[in-house]
């Protein structure tokens, strides 16, 4: 039995960490929300015109993209049996997170 | 009292199909185990597989109802009418309610089930203190019965792959005893994305063991061990 391809641990991990950071901004936003006792389109401009809130902003999206990818991989380690199926399935998954994570930055930095 | 059982001969059964029995019963017959040796005289075809009559030696498995456990600690009072009787679910079938076990097993012998320990031993033999005898209850009860690894959705999936929750209870009897001097192998063995890291704490193992015994925590503590040696 082949064993030893040792990301397991570390996905798991990172599989908790990231649910973590996405609590936190859940949170933080749900927070902003009642101090303003609501968002209007000027509020929400001027959370999104400071830089520390756009990092913070990226780190949740980098957090649910990788999140999003540990969890893909683990449903098709399920069910894409065949092997070379697999593999073009999570390229396949990798090029849309990745994209995810341009439009993001593009999103997040493209109006500054 | 009214079944409905499982019965495949692959040899001559192009297909499985269920077999209605309606049979009276003894009052001395008070477990499944009862009815189906009851059932075994009336129609002796009917195959499945059984040894101690008292829950230890694991051989009775199957799917009651829907749910595994083991026909001689089931007690029939409990059971709904028409009783269900299927095998074990996502093993191959030998014939009825017999499954072929070998990959489960094959499973079970991939995490080294025997102590290793290279140092010379006492004149004795190797003591533990109360203590570190206690860290083995809850492990070592583990009768090998197959009804937590088949309830297992991950073990349905990838038996190949998977250890599953029986296999793992006891790689972590092995891990647990302080007579053993093979930890670090233990955790590398089963530092893979397929073999341990395939349960995601589903519980249906914990629900169904007859022993009552937990896999998910001992699988729980395996994954700390092995996330704690790599931060
Ligand atoms: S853990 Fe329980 S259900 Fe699983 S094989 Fe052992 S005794 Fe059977
Ligand atoms: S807790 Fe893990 S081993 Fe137990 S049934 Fe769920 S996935 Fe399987
Ligand atoms: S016959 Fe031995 S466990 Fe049921």
């Amino acid at each position: 039995m082949a064993v030893g391809a040792h990301y397991g641990a570390r996905d798991w991990l990172a599989q908790r960490v990231t649910a973590v950071v996405m609590t936190l901004y859940t949170l933080l936003i749900g927070l902003i929300v009642l101090w303003h006792g609501g968002l209007d389109y000027a509020s929400w401009k001027a959370m999104f015109a400071s830089t520390a809130f756009r990092v913070v902003s990226f780190l949740f999206m980098a957090s649910l993209l990788f999140h999003a990818w540990v969890g893909m991989r683990n449903i098709l380690m399920d069910y894409a049996k065949p092997t070379s199926l697999r593999l073009s399935l999570q390229v396949a998954v990798v090029c849309v997170l990745v994209a995810y994570a341009g439009w993001t930055v593009q999103v997040l930095w493209g109006h500054a | 009292m009214r079944f409905r059982i499982y019965r495949y001969d692959p040899e001559q059964d192009a297909k499985p199909r269920l077999q209605e029995y309606d049979i009276a019963l003894d009052p001395h017959d008070r477990m499944l185990l009862d009815a189906l040796i009851r059932l075994k005289s009336v129609d002796d075809s009917l195959s499945f597989r059984r040894s101690c009559r008292e829950g230890v030696c694991g051989s009775d498995a199957m799917n009651i109802n829907g749910r595994n456990g083991l026909a001689c600690t089931t007690n029939l009072k409990t059971l709904a009418e028409p009783v269900e009787l299927r095998p074990l679910p996502g093993l191959p079938v030998v014939r009825d309610l017999i499954v072929d076990m070998s990959q489960f097993f094959k499973q079970y012998h991939s995490i080294k089930p025997y102590l290793v320990n290279d140092e010379p031993p006492p004149e004795r033999e190797r003591l533990q203190s109360p203590g570190e005898r206690e860290r083995l209850d809850g492990l070592y009860e583990c009768i090998l019965c197959a009804c937590c690894s088949t309830a297992c959705p991950s073990f349905w999936w990838n038996p190949d792959k998977f250890v599953g929750p029986a296999g793992l209870l006891n790689a972590y009897r092995f891990i647990a005893d302080s007579r053993d001097r093979d930890l670090n192998d233990r955790l590398d063995n089963l530092e893979d994305p397929y073999r341990l890291f395939r349960c995601h704490s589903i519980m249906n193992c914990v629900d169904v063991c007859p022993k009552g015994l937990n896999p998910t925590r001992a699988i729980g503590n395996i994954k700390t061990m092995i996330v704690k040696r790599a931060v």
